[in-house]
């Protein structure tokens, strides 16, 4: 080779990733842990309110119920599931698990995730509502 | 139908282009016709100034990867008939220098390729005399689906982040570290680990796991590198916790 270096290098496009429908996910799967986090801080606030007695609890739920916030908590949710689904699909690539010698198939480890997640669903109903 | 289908084929001529362009070739269509096929019929009949790689035509030798309408793949096994009645974009891998036409520079994977020591290494090396290192149906069955890659590069074309971090280290590399960690055979992990507990080893991995889905031969990459991250994870804990002589 001559000492120009004549090789073409090109360029990574700054919206590669809605090139391929597998990026666009990727990038929402990730994207997700951000309203993940704002629904972490929205559950602490709501336990703060609780715990500051009716008058915090009443006023939380005035500003829970505008219309924006709503509008965000219903996007935040959305992104939840992404989040969940997603996740919950990628664990059989990363977990490798042996019974008895064979491998336990990967729509087994998906589905105990569900399951798990339908119990402690099950739990914080049957603690809220008790 | 069609008798012919066109090849729109990316070409970049460095003694005379700045940037690559596109030439259209109409190559007979023929049922059993692959794309690496079409390539070889302008190569020999119509343009012989076109370059690519290519050797087996039977997907072993992992020479012919190059993107086909936008995904990688190995032309020797993507058929023309299946893109009728085309055109199909036949262009180089992407994430690495075009050196010309559909031929990319592979130094960078080269380099990286034994940084992660893909060989067995032993705490005693014993002597030929002595025989070969026996091994079960099932220990080969531990590693087996990693050793069948063959460095076609398709995974790292896959791969936003080895585009747009070239330092990461990249899936096949990983999973032929894995493929090593899992032998019988084998005592190098520890070495191996270091090298991919660095950023750009397999936390530079972000698991969009697109390696796995173009992967030509099932390796599974993603797979093999969210493992290491497990096993790394682990090993940074009982350094944490466990005093240095208990520790490994």
């Amino acid at each position: 080779m001559s000492s120009e270096d004549l090789r073409y290098r090109p360029p990574v496009p700054v919206f590669w990733w809605t090139r391929k429908p597998s990026y666009l996910v990727f990038v929402l799967r990730e994207l997700s842990s951000l309203f993940v986090a704002w629904l972490v801080l929205y559950l602490l606030l709501f336990v703060r309110a609780v715990g500051l007695g009716e008058e915090a609890y009443a006023d939380f739920l005035d500003w829970a119920t505008t219309p924006w916030l709503v509008a965000l908590n219903v996007i935040a949710f959305a992104f939840l599931v992404l989040h969940t689904i997603t996740w919950f699909s990628l664990t059989p690539q990363a977990m490798v698990l042996d019974v008895g010698g064979r491998r336990v198939p990967p729509a087994a480890i998906i589905g105990a995730q569900y399951a798990a997640l339908a119990v402690v669903s099950a739990f914080v109903y049957w603690l809220v509502t008790r | 139908m069609a008798q012919s289908i066109r090849l729109r084929v990316a070409r970049y001529r460095p003694d005379k282009d700045t940037e690559p362009g596109w030439q259209e070739y109409d190559v007979p269509l023929r049922e059993e016709w692959t794309v690496l096929d079409g390539l070889n019929h302008v190569k020999n009949e119509v343009d012989t100034t076109l370059s690519f790689r290519w050797s087996c035509r039977m997907g072993i030798c992992g020479s012919c990867g190059m993107n086909v309408d936008g995904a990688p793949k190995l032309t020797c096994a993507t058929f023309l008939s299946d893109y009728a009645p085309g055109p199909v974009d036949v262009e180089p891998l992407s994430n690495f220098p075009v050196v010309r036409d559909l031929v990319v520079d592979l130094t960078d994977f080269m380099e990286k390729l034994p940084r992660v020591k893909p060989w067995i290494i032993r705490d005693d090396e014993q002597s030929v005399d002595e025989g070969e290192y026996l091994q079960t149906p099932e220990e080969l069955d531990a590693y087996k689906q990693f050793s069948m890659c063959i460095n076609c590069m398709l995974c790292y074309a896959a791969c936003p982040v080895y585009g747009l971090e070239p330092e990461f280290i990249g899936p096949a590399a990983i999973a032929l570290a894995e493929r090593y960690d899992l032998d019988s055979r084998d005592h190098g992990t520890r070495e191996r680990l270091d090298v991919l507990i660095e950023h750009e080893g397999v936390y530079g991995c972000t698991f969009v796991g697109e390696c796995t889905r173009v992967c030509p031969k099932h390796v599974d990459p993603a797979a093999a590198i969210q493992r290491y991250k497990l096993k790394a994870a682990q090993e940074s804990v009982k350094m944490f916790l466990l005093p240095r002589g208990l520790r490994r």
